[in-house]
């Protein structure tokens, strides 16, 4: 990232421009006496560049040095309104006064004042319209001095210019200018109407509302309290047991999660949080330990897609419109189900309505519906960086805490990602981790203390837990593989990949049986690198698992992730391999990082999975005239079922291999256990 | 999201004399009733753009172009408006304002462009892809009268434009070669070794460069810089950016992958675009505009014919107006006299007067025009305040403010510049008439 973005996002252009308009702000002293002194000469434009130059170009009464006004982009939200507002005074009473010599001036200036990078260049002042015509041969005459190739000169005088409306002529000011602009239009909005939509500023918003909303509330006590019971019976109906804990977490203040989001998208649910927001800082404490501890269920419970009114809440706030499928497998309501081809044009056409979601953070979160990030440590990986990108362009303003912003933000970012495609579980623990080093950041730490933090912290995890265990993992593998074996693998797996490698690296001899299935074909990527590399390779599809075992000495498979009861959740037809190399006693080893596990227990894989698109499964390969179900969603007989992942039971697997060693699957437990709580703490 | 957008709104263009001139330049031109420059604003603001710098060709220009927008989007836009000298071209312009531009990708938009395709799109497949330009091409739109009026549009031998080539990859994201119309000889030459890269190539020439690119920053100012003989995007940039994408694989590749190996073919196709194309310097890609979209630029008389007819019939909700139950648009103010009738896809702006026993199809008519009686206007665009006497006929035309039809001119295919005068009984057949 270059420094250059910096200021661009550090205030928003648009926020700046509304600063000029709105009055009734208190002018601090020292541009108070704006008006006065200057009132004779001509200064002021549209930009913020007023506000430097000014100075300068008035009748030298002011005495300041133009170095002492804070560069306008970085100044605080409240500074900029009044200077804006002595600049529009100004503008009103402009009168004409011969520039030409103190224009030059200016224009000597040395440009330390300002940042160079800024958005416009060079001097600038306000005319009259009557003067354009003066200011032209001025101009031509500076630009002929400074020997430019095009005469960046502007004249405003349009018919239409107000003094809302501030014509600027600014002309080009040093040697790298060429052509200057000239403020046409102006967006003059309320501060309350360039809120996005999105969960952070309306949140912020809220935080400084907070307690003067908790005061006014106290005087409509029986309203609230009404409101609240009819609240609390709607929940209630729809909530399960565990969840209610969840409710109470989130009206505690301090260490908001997805709770805080739905407080962003819905204010009036804030209500409740009114007088909880007054607690004592210690019970805040105690309320942010207890919820830490609810927050290891990580994936929370999760929204089931056939309650629908949750899903309706869900929709409400969601960033990503999503077109539910129409024929969805009655055992599968649960579960997401989106018509794949709609998302992303969507969220294409909606690119700068998000301006809320950082870019990077919006660039991932398109790879994952376009389907070119795929494959859980590529995802995570992915992800981590976005994150790291955003923080790096990350700054607040001094009032505000880091924690709540920064965690609030990284939540917008996380909801925004799962409706792009439901996280996986070790992007649920990376997210986790992050978010845990977020509230651990001391409160008196600088912004960019923090942020460095955070950086090493991520870079940390990245390279721990998925670069530096993948090559534990190979190098613990790599001993389990003899001359003379037969290997089968399923699908593509990075790690497993990265195994066959080193192996033959180590000039090993042995032979591969990659094992494919539909729709995505991802064994052929597989296929093609290894056979590039020289491995003797047979490739074969999943229907013929029984009969290529019987040639096999070891399974080798990669997982998405391995949980508490040692059962494995991977790519749809692990079990299946899994299943079939245990009845030929062949042994199966399961490749997955540590950061995959999770304490979570799961039986099948109906509660919790993820459906894919049901057209892919349709497509025959060999063109579109070939397909007899083109028109399947229009058949209201036929439902497709298009499941992305399945649950192998821990009987069928032999060894878990992680960066820790080989474990048998009933020692999961014991890992998260042991390395868990090292995670958290670090 | 980081995106800077200029708008290229352009001078006077020749290509569209008589229709320009000094009051009407090209940005200003109007389509149904409103100027062609709206369109592109409009459609930016439509995406939550509104920090917008249009560059215009010539002072004079600029000023007129600046009025009118600080007049008409007040409050609404936050419009940076640059002046620069004439004929320096679309990458000399840019090279002007070169110096505002900080974000890290600029979305460069043709200020004639009218279109629905969401800028939004192109710059979120520019990021998704992570691609050094994207462009986005759409279908060509048909030249001509659509054959629904067949009784009108009897010439159909008109020339068709040359054909654009395009080279897609399979994926169709990825722009592989560039050949603009005019530049297509005989034989169109491909560069072996991004053939060789790609294993298969999909030649087009149904696509159009709609000029709207979104460049990343750095690279953009680099060519910039360095090539300082560019003068235009369209032909020196964009296709400099396309041939030299794998200017650094050709050095480096050692075993070249053998492409037309039918294994290697089927294999491809599963695999993502992504990994074939990790080793190129910068990647070029295309956003292809849906076949439903409209997508037309305002580059040539017969263009500007077209797009008025489209933009109040099929293309009506670019219009912004609302079509009445006769599918057209007669302004309340606007007085029609007895038998007079206004077909559907017209257009009659306020003021305007018809009179008697009129006849007007598919044509746009804007503000307070005086029509006389037994006039026929078909397929026409009457521009702001023309005087067409009794007993006219004009088809196919473009008359521009303030000119004026004496009695009993017919004009077939004719472009009447500004202020010009037509005398009793004259006839003219495709024919530019404009003072001299």
């Amino acid at each position: 990232m270059d420094s250059r973005r910096l200021p661009r996002t550090a205030v928003d252009p648009k926020v700046r421009r509304v600063g000029f308009f709105t009055s009734g702000e208190p002018l601090p002293a020292r541009s108070q006496s704006f008006p006065a002194e200057t009132g004779g000469s001509t200064t002021a434009d549209g930009g913020m560049m007023s506000s430097t130059t000014t100075p300068d170009l008035s009748v030298g009464v002011i005495s300041f040095s133009p170095v002492m006004i804070p560069p306008p982009r970085y100044a605080s939200a409240d500074g900029l309104p009044a200077l804006g507002r002595a600049a529009a005074t100004v503008t009103t009473v402009s009168a004409y006064s011969p520039l030409s010599p103190l224009r030059r001036d200016a224009i000597q200036l040395p440009v330390g004042s300002f940042n160079p990078s800024e958005y416009m260049q060079g001097t600038s002042a306000m005319l009259s319209p009557s003067s354009s015509r003066f200011d032209d041969l001025d101009f031509s005459e500076e630009v002929a001095c400074y020997g430019k190739k095009w005469p960046g000169k502007e004249v405003a005088s349009f018919p239409g210019s107000s003094d809302e409306m501030m014509m600027a002529v600014r002309g080009g000011g040093n040697a790298l200018s060429m052509s200057a602009l000239t403020t046409a239009s102006v967006v003059k909005t309320l501060p309350g109407v360039t809120a996005k939509d999105g969960g952070t500023f309306i949140e912020s918003q809220n935080e400084r509302v907070g307690p003067a909303r908790s005061q006014k509330q106290k005087t409509t006590k029986a309203e609230r309290r009404a409101l609240q019971e009819a609240q609390r019976a709607a929940k209630s109906a729809a909530k399960a047991a565990g969840e209610g804990g969840k409710h109470s977490a989130a009206s505690s203040s301090g260490a908001p999660t997805n709770a805080k989001l739905d407080k962003g998208a819905r204010p009036h649910s804030q209500n409740k949080d009114g007088p909880e927001d007054t607690a004592t800082a210690s019970e805040k404490r105690a309320d942010r330990n207890l919820d830490k501890d609810r927050k290891k269920d990580f994936p929370h419970p999760s929204l089931q897609f056939d309650d629908k009114n949750r899903v309706e809440k869900a929709k409400r706030r969601a960033v990503v419109y999503q077109f539910e499928a129409r024929n969805r497998v009655e055992l599968f309501r649960h579960l997401p189900q989106y018509e794949y081809g709609s998302q992303l044009p969507y969220l294409e056409s909606k690119f700068f309505h998000l301006d809320h979601i950082h870019p990077s953070v919006y660039q991932v979160g398109m790879q994952y519906i376009s389907g070119s990030t795929s494959g859980g440590n590529a995802r995570c990986k992915e992800m981590l960086l976005a994150f790291r990108m955003a923080i790096m362009d990350y700054s607040i303003s001094p009032e505000k805490s880091v924690v709540r912003d920064l965690i609030s933000k990284i939540n917008s970012y996380v909801s925004f990602l799962i409706e792009c495609r439901p996280l996986s579980v070790n992007m649920g623990n990376a997210i986790r981790f992050l978010k845990n080093r977020i509230l651990k950041l001391h409160h008196n730490l600088s912004e960019s203390e923090a942020k460095y933090i955070l950086i090493s912290d991520i870079d940390r995890f990245i390279n721990e837990k998925i670069i530096v265990a993948d090559k534990v993992i190979i190098s613990h593998a790599v001993a389990k593989i003899r001359d003379g074996d037969v290997l089968l693998v399923y699908g593509h797996s990075t790690v497993v990949e990265m195994i066959i490698v080193h192996a033959l690296e180590l000039g090993k001899q042995f032979r591969i049986v990659i094992v494919d299935s539909r729709p995505k074909f991802e064994g052929r990527r597989l296929l093609r690198k290894l056979v590039m590399k020289g491995i003797s390779c047979t490739y074969t599809h999943i229907n013929a698992i029984s009969y290529i075992m019987h040639d096999v000495t070891r399974v080798f498979l990669g997982a998405s992730s391995v949980l508490s009861n040692g059962t494995v959740y991977a790519r749809v037809g692990t079990a299946c391999v899994a299943m079939v190399a245990h009845a030929f006693q062949v042994p199966v080893l399961i490749c997955c990082e540590a950061y995959k596990f999770h304490e979570r227990f799961l039986l099948d894989s109906i509660c919790s999975n993820e459906l894919g698109d049901p057209d892919v499964i349709i497509n025959v390969h060999g063109g579109k005239d070939l397909n007899p179900l083109a028109k399947w969603a229009d058949n209201e007989n036929l439902q497709l079922l298009n499941l992305v992942y399945d649950a192998t039971p821990s009987d069928y697997v032999s060894m878990i291999v992680t960066e820790h060693g080989m474990i048998p699957p009933t020692s999961v437990p014991v890992i998260i256990r042991e390395y868990e709580r090292d995670q958290l703490v670090f | 999201m980081d995106f800077q957008v200029v708008v290229m709104a352009g001078g006077y263009s020749k290509n569209l004399v008589p229709l320009v001139s000094q009051e009407m330049p090209k940005p200003l031109l109007p389509v149904a009733n409103r100027p062609v420059l709206s369109y592109v604003l409009e459609l930016l603001e439509a995406s939550n753009l509104k920090d917008l710098i249009v560059v215009v060709e010539g002072e004079d220009v600029a000023l007129r172009v600046g009025g009118w927008i600080s007049g008409a989007y007040v409050d609404r836009l936050h419009v940076e408006v640059a002046a620069v000298p004439e004929e320096v071209g679309t990458a000399g312009a840019l090279r002007a304002v070169a110096h505002h531009l900080t974000a890290k990708d600029i979305l460069v938009v043709s200020g004639d462009l009218v279109s629905d395709v969401p800028p939004g799109a192109v710059a979120a497949t520019h990021r998704r892809l992570d691609a050094a330009v994207t462009a986005l091409l759409c279908i060509t739109p048909v030249s001509g009268p659509s054959e629904s009026v067949s009784s009108v549009g009897k010439d159909k031998g008109r020339k068709l434009p040359r054909a654009n080539i395009v080279g897609l990859d399979h994926t169709r994201q990825y722009l592989l070669h560039v050949a603009a119309g005019a530049e297509v000889g005989k034989d169109i030459k491909i560069q072996k070794s991004i053939l060789r890269a790609n294993d298969q190539m999909e030649i087009r020439a149904d696509l159009m460069d709609a000029h709207m690119y979104a460049f990343q920053r750095t690279i953009l100012q680099e060519v910039l810089d360095q090539k300082e003989m560019f003068h235009s995007i369209k032909h020196d940039v964009f296709p400099y950016l396309v041939r030299t994408q794998l200017r650094s694989e050709i050095s480096d590749k050692g075993a070249p992958k053998n492409g037309l190996n039918g294994v290697d073919y089927t294999l491809n196709g599963s695999e993502p675009a992504s990994e074939i194309l990790t080793n190129r310097t910068h990647k070029c890609c295309a956003y292809i505009a849906n076949k439903s979209k409209y997508c037309s630029r305002l580059n040539s008389v017969q263009a500007f014919c077209d797009i008025n007819r489209d933009v109040v019939g099929e293309a009506g909700h670019l219009s912004g107006y609302s079509f009445s139950a006769q599918n057209n648009i007669v302004h309340p103010s606007a007085e029609l006299g007895s038998k007079t009738t206004v077909g559907p896809q017209c257009m009659l702006d306020e003021g305007s007067k018809l009179g008697d026993k009129c006849s007007v199809k598919r044509s746009v008519i804007g503000r307070h025009c005086r029509i006389g009686s037994n006039v026929k206007i078909f397929n026409s665009v009457v521009m702001n305040h023309v005087t067409i006497e009794d007993g006219c006929f004009i088809q196919g035309s473009v008359i521009c403010n303030n000119a004026q039809l004496q009695e009993r001119v017919v004009l077939k295919d004719c472009q009447v510049g500004a202020g010009y005068v037509l005398t009793v009984g004259s006839e003219y057949k495709s024919e530019p008439l404009s003072k001299k």
